[in-house]
């Protein structure tokens, strides 16, 4: 091919063109300057129909790393469920789930309590830390592969190509007036769509309960009424938004672009058109007739047309562009058929471009993500991640708390004897029934307590309790000082009778008429 | 947008999109048109909003709302919550009316339920003069609820009868009756004093004399008994503990001897039924004080409880 300059020569030439008066973007538009200077022209228009996106095929190396993020993360969503867990005959033996009726969250080996909210708590932390890194490093990264709203667009936008053909097709198609086969072909689209929307919503369900017991329900119609509104609800919008709203979400609904467009800076790796290589564009014939007076751009569209969003990446960073890179994929392919380096559109970041313009050779774009912005973040993120494992770790499966009644805060006793009384909390996080001891800490010679269970004929320093698996048994306890006797603060000591013998000690305070609170 | 406005419009350079004129710190708003659809949710929230006035209560007039055509209100709401929660409790009523209360503590379930149950009636009818944590008011001679002296008796039956027949109650020919003849002018002031102080002496408190032991068992202890330990099928009070109904020092007990206070409980025959009254019952023995609680249901409460908690576990239960 006649238009096969090294890269360098085509850099060179940006000094001498005046690429920047090329740019479509440069300038007034005529036609909105005249829509000013002449007042019989309407105004803008207040309200705008959706165009249509119809984005094409394509293939390269982004096209197939969203294709496996798509096939893990679709696996993960429909399959976890059904793993199985062992966890012994009182706990439910799902790997993941979501116990809500018994506050209860199984992950595997890992139960949350929702005492323990706090681990919760910090996968959300660290789930927009997270999200803070992979911004910081390679701008919309996950709006681009990972976002669900992304995932099942792309997975309807595929189902499109099935059964309308690629993008020449289906403009026709949209085009053509409605009749059977037309009414045909979008019923069936529109069954395949809803089909896919039902197995969303129905897998979302089986996160909250037994899988294969919820399926069962499910058909006999025996499931609870939120399981049937819930797949409804889920159904509908993922049939609304996935094959209907698609880029608009994007664009109008989603409050992530606002904040990670706020998040990217210079050193962030983001989508471009090296506009100084490109411009000014022209056709292949006249580039082919006159090389290198054009810039690398044959203005072959093929970048809008794979565009899910459908937007044009030369025209600058957007808010519609949501970092995909497939027309990256596209305009490679076309770079490689006129014989160009790649790179034209490419992930790079606003410092390498101003290199690059300046006539610098490139740099790889891997040495954008080593840096301190993301380092910090990639450190509190690990830190807050190696926390909560040593937190999981090293947690203790029973717990105790104390609550002493304030109202009245003592009671005397006939013999004298000044008796408090306490509300324990035993929780038992082990998926067994647990035979565990109570017993006073710190209370001078002659204090007794005994329980709403156990009477006080049997009143002893210590007592036991079994507490059921996975349970919290409230106990009422009751704790006397003999007569004459001060007593101040003490502490109950929870032990575990068994191997572990795992101790939580709660501290509390003895009212008397002495010291009355 | 009127033409006055577009005549000061301008064109922004690099989109080519007319400008709306608002501009904060350089930044200038453009002219885009909105998405259609958001004009059609638009008019949606419209229309929903015009159904909700014709279904629902909405408009506020003089006296009251419109009603709404499907005549919803949230007392409505409330009534048929509340009627349906009375149907959910109708078995365990059943269930306790048809326990003789001293069976109770056998079904620890049910003795759960009506403890739960009296709490609730407790707060309403009882709070006001045995205090919110059913402590009682020495000043005023409410009794104390909590601890383990009962001047009638502390077991479930006995505390179901209080209840049902009242003290000193003119509601009921069965109440319970106990009187003490005031001694003001029977006795000499040093009597008085012996008295007092042998009183004291039985509690460990003071100095008792000859004559204080004699004047007490000539005048006191055919109720009281001899060792002060009081009766409970009389209702006389034992003195011979730390507990005192209107007050321990010397000068309560002397109030006491010249001029008895009589306390009167009303019984609550006449406005509660007998399922709540039992439920009471339960919640006042379970207080703590209560006597000959449950001997030997222990093993077989913690075990059919653990059973019966594990499918309800009330909110706090597992916090
Ligand atoms: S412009 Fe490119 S990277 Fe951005 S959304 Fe479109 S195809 Fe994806
Ligand atoms: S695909 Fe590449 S060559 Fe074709 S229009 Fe887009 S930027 Fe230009």
């Amino acid at each position: 091919m006649s238009v096969s300059e090294p890269t360098a020569a085509a850099v060179g030439n940006v000094k001498e063109r005046d690429w920047a008066a090329a740019l479509p973007s440069e300038g007034a538009d005529p036609i909105a300057a005249k829509r000013l200077s002449d007042p019989s022209t309407p105004p803008p228009k207040l309200y705008e129909k959706r165009k249509a996106v119809h984005n094409k095929r394509i293939d390269g190396p982004f096209r197939r790393l969203k294709w496996a993020i798509m096939v893990v993360t679709l696996t993960i969503y429909y399959v976890t469920p059904w793993l199985r867990w062992d966890r012994g005959p009182y706990a439910p033996d799902q790997a993941v789930l979501v116990d809500l009726a018994n506050r209860r969250f199984y992950m595997f080996d890992i139960e949350i309590w929702p005492h323990e909210f706090y681990f919760v708590a910090g996968l959300l932390i660290m789930a927009g830390i997270g999200l803070f890194l992979v911004t910081s490093a390679v701008g919309r990264a996950w709006c681009g592969y990972a976002c669900p709203q992304t995932v099942w667009t792309d997975l309807f936008q595929h189902v499109d190509r099935f059964v309308d053909g690629d993008r020449n097709a289906r403009i026709r198609l949209d085009k053509a007036p409605w009749g059977p086969a037309k009414i045909a072909r979008r019923l069936f689209k529109w069954s395949i769509y809803l089909l896919i929307s039902l197995l969303t919503g129905g897998a979302w369900i089986l996160y909250f309960a037994d899988a294969p017991t919820l399926v069962r329900d499910f058909f006999a119609l025996e499931a609870s009424p939120v399981a049937y509104a819930t797949v409804g609800i889920l159904t509908f919008t993922t049939f609304w938004l996935g094959g209907f709203m698609r880029e608009q979400v994007c664009i109008y609904m989603c409050p992530w672009p606002r904040i990670q467009g706020a998040m990217l800076d210079e050193k962030s790796l983001i989508v471009t058109y090296k506009h100084w290589r490109g411009e000014p564009r022209g056709s292949l014939k006249k580039a082919k007739k006159n090389p290198g007076a054009d810039g690398d751009c044959i203005d072959c569209l093929q970048c809008v047309a794979v565009c899910p969003t459908g937007i044009d990446i030369r025209e600058g960073q957007q808010i519609g562009c949501i970092t995909c890179a497939l027309c990256i994929d596209a305009c490679d392919k076309v770079m490689k058929e006129i014989g160009r380096p790649r790179g034209l559109i490419d992930y790079a970041t606003l410092e390498q471009c101003e290199a690059e313009m300046a006539g610098k050779p490139p740099t790889p774009a891997w040495k954008a993500l080593l840096r301190p912005r993301t380092f910090i973040y990639f450190g509190i993120w690990a830190a807050i991640g190696v926390a909560m494992l040593f937190a999981l770790g090293t947690r203790s499966h029973t717990d105790l708390t104390v609550s002493p009644d304030r109202n009245p805060p003592y009671m005397l006793m006939k013999d004298g004897s000044v008796r408090n009384a306490y509300t324990l909390r035993l929780r038992n996080m082990e998926a067994r029934p647990r035979d565990m001891e109570i017993a006073l800490v710190g209370l001078p010679q002659g204090a007794v307590m005994w329980t709403d269970r156990i009477g006080r004929e049997s009143a002893a320093e210590s007592q036991r309790v079994t507490v059921p698996a996975n349970e919290t048994r409230v106990v009422r306890a009751y704790v006397t000082v003999p007569n004459g006797v001060s007593a101040d603060s003490f502490s109950f000591r929870l032990t575990s009778l068994d191997e572990q013998g795992e101790q939580d000690t709660a501290q509390t305070s003895f009212s008397s008429p002495e010291n009355e609170p | 947008m009127s033409d006055k406005s577009r005549e000061n419009a301008r064109i922004d350079e690099p989109t080519g999109t007319e400008l709306v004129g608002h501009e904060w710190d350089g930044i200038e708003e453009l002219n885009t048109p909105l998405p259609r659809w958001w004009l059609w949710t638009f008019y949606a929230t419209i229309a929903w909003s015009l159904v909700y006035v014709v279904l629902y209560p909405a408009w506020p007039l003089v006296e009251r709302a419109t009603e709404g055509v499907l005549g919803w209100s949230s007392r409505g709401e409330l009534a048929e919550e509340m009627s349906a929660a009375d149907l959910a409790r109708r078995s365990v009523y059943e269930q306790i009316a048809a326990t003789d209360i001293t069976k109770l503590p056998a079904n620890p379930e049910l003795m759960g339920q009506a403890i739960a149950g009296g709490a609730a009636a407790f707060k309403q009818h009882c709070v006001q003069c045995h205090g919110a944590g059913a402590a009682g008011y020495e000043q005023y001679g409410y009794p104390n609820l909590n601890d383990d002296d009962w001047i009638w008796g502390g077991e479930l039956a006995e505390i179901e009868y209080t209840l049902t027949h009242g003290i000193r109650w003119g509601g009921s020919r069965q109440t319970r009756q106990a009187y003490m003849p005031p001694f003001e002018g029977a006795l000499e002031k040093p009597q008085v004093d012996a008295l007092v102080n042998h009183v004291l002496s039985l509690s460990g408190k003071g100095q008792s004399s000859t004559e204080g032991v004699q004047l007490f068992a000539q005048n006191c202890a055919a109720c009281h008994q001899p060792d002060g330990s009081g009766d409970q099928l009389q209702g006389a009070p034992a003195l011979n503990d730390a507990i005192w109904l209107y007050g321990g020092e010397a000068a309560n007990i002397r109030a006491q001897i010249l001029n008895p206070r009589h306390g009167v409980m009303p019984g609550w025959s006449d406005k509660l039924d007998p399922v709540t009254i039992k439920m009471l019952a339960a919640y006042v023995h379970s207080r703590g004080g209560g006597e000959s609680a449950e001997e030997g249901t222990e093993e077989v409460a913690s075990d059919a409880e653990a059973v019966a908690e594990a499918p309800e576990g009330g909110d706090d239960e597992r916090l």
